[in-house]
């Protein structure tokens, strides 16, 4: 047997594979440890796939994900609005309007309405503070240099651990070793002390449940991570589990889902875009590609993101091609993220068609092993997201 | 009954010239959670070599291929509505498919039990 089509292993990487500070930690839970954007990250534990997916939405899961990039950006004027002003010639969001205490999502875009990331965006009230996809951190970096230079100092925070615990336990799990977090609605984000510890706090995760993402010094990850996974609610939970939950819950992948190819309103994420930045907006256009993706906003895109449901329970999966009917030569899209969802008991995807076939309810036809088996285009997510707003 | 492994981790009970097919448990643990199986047809025709059935985790989608030359007789029905018996039993109920052997000597080149321990050792 020949496993063709793990994402997760599939990277060849030439330079030693980077460890987080959660390394040993993930050994000693039994990690099965793969290569993913340059490190060597567990793609599961002991528990496998399903259980650690069922428990993160049953209880609380732990994950690792200081892989991703951590970047202040500090404004030389010493005025958080310096930043704002400055990082929106970069994204299409309303960053200025973006309070302190909150954090929002963006993504960087390119000449062509094309996204080169996606992202968060904290205001911590002196300085901004931003979270980056870990295949993208590099790039990301010098973009921001290049782009902001004289406004702002771009640091990155390389000696910070990220750790997301998330599900409905979540809450209860953090308030014993920080007081504060009950108060935190989804999306509040800023220094908050856990265990006594100096942390950056936000309510927010990637797999549509409550929870939390904890930045903590690299020196007291593994402590606070232990301490966590010392709750009989908390399991440590791998990359395979953290991408069926956020396939679930409708979240784009970046460098599958959406990347330069596809604008932000191909990619379904308009709802992401503020009206200050569209056509008549105080601040419209001014980021990259703004043509575009204003039009697009207005007229709507050629094709779109959108959710699939197989019929059956064959797992419909990356790259597979998208049809009209069972018998027409021509493709009219393909699948960009596709597996099995185990909260669903079925199979999910998602990927791109043409505005024309992109209605919910609508049935097109997925290639599979030389067959044509009828999906179902569904509204996202999948599965509801329970975000305490 | 012989039992016999290939370095693809499958086994092959063989009883007269019929044997059946199936993943080792090894094999199991590494696919992780079995979530589809895909069977082949009663009444096809495998080359040695030629991908016979496929096995979805959450995560990955493997080819079983088939051990020997030969014509598919029966295929395990259970495994369409229950693939977790993958996991459970890889070595007994999660069997995927019996076939006709075309030519025992495809036999010889097949591990037994001590070498297929050797292998995954």
């Amino acid at each position: 047997m020949l496993a063709h089509d793990d994402q997760s292993s599939s990277q060849s990487s030439q330079s030693p594979l980077k460890r987080t500070p959660l390394h040993g930690l993930h050994l000693g839970c039994g990690g099965k440890m793969v290569p993913f954007a340059g490190y060597e990250m567990p793609v599961q534990f002991a528990t496998g796939v399903l259980k650690e997916h069922l428990h993160t939405r049953a209880a609380t899961g732990l994950f690792d994900v200081s892989h991703m990039g951590q970047i202040a950006l500090l404004p030389k004027s010493g005025k958080v609005e310096d930043a704002a002003l400055a990082l929106e010639r970069l994204v299409p969001q309303d960053i200025l309007a973006l309070p302190p205490g909150r954090q929002r999502y963006a993504q960087f875009s390119d000449e062509t309405g094309g996204i080169l990331d996606d992202l968060m965006v904290a205001n911590f009230g002196t300085h901004l503070l931003l979270v980056v996809n870990a295949s993208c951190k590099a790039a990301d970096e010098a973009h921001l240099r290049e782009g902001l230079r004289g406004t702002c100092d771009v640091q990155p925070l390389a000696e910070r651990a990220l750790i997301a615990l998330q599900g409905p336990k979540a809450e209860s799990v953090l308030a014993s070793l920080c007081a504060d977090v009950p108060a935190m609605r989804f999306m509040d984000a800023g220094p908050r002390r856990v265990d006594g510890i100096d942390c950056f706090v936000s309510r927010s995760g990637y797999t549509g449940e409550d929870g939390f993402e904890i930045s903590i010094p690299a020196e007291h990850a593994e402590r606070l991570a232990k301490t966590l996974l010392a709750n009989s609610e908390v399991l440590p939970i791998g990359l395979g589990a953290r991408d069926s939950l956020r396939l679930e819950a409708g979240l784009c992948l970046y460098g599958h889902d959406i990347d330069t190819t596809t604008t932000p309103v191909e990619g379904a994420l308009e709802w992401s875009i503020q009206k200050s930045r569209r056509r008549g907006g105080v601040r419209a256009g001014g980021f990259p590609g703004a043509d575009k993706i204003v039009a697009q906003l207005e007229q709507g895109a050629p094709r779109r993101r959108i959710g699939l449901r197989p019929e059956g329970r064959a797992p419909v999966r990356e790259g597979a091609l998208l049809f009209a009917d069972q018998t027409s030569a021509e493709q009219i899209g393909a699948v960009t993220s596709g597996g099995f969802g185990p909260t669903l008991n079925a199979p999910v995807a998602m990927g791109y068609l043409p505005s024309s076939h992109a209605a919910p309810g609508g049935t097109v036809f997925a290639e599979l092993r030389g067959q044509r088996l009828p999906v179902r285009v569904s509204p996202m997510p999948f599965v509801p997201n329970t975000y305490k707003r | 009954m012989t039992t016999l492994f290939t370095a693809d981790h499958e086994w092959l009970r063989i009883d007269g010239d019929v044997a059946t097919i199936g993943v080792t448990d090894y094999a199991q643990s590494q696919l992780g959670d079995v979530v589809f199986v895909e069977l082949p047809k009663v009444g096809r025709s495998l080359k040695k070599a030629e991908a016979a059935a496929v096995v979805e985790s959450v995560k990955a989608a493997s080819d079983v291929y088939a051990p020997i030359s030969g014509e598919v007789v029966e295929v395990n029905d259970a495994l369409s509505s229950e693939p977790a018996l993958v996991n459970s039993d890889a070595g007994g109920k999660a069997w995927f498919f019996k076939m006709k052997i075309f030519d025992t000597s495809e036999l010889d080149g097949l591990m037994d039990e001590a070498a297929y321990q050797k292998h995954t050792a």
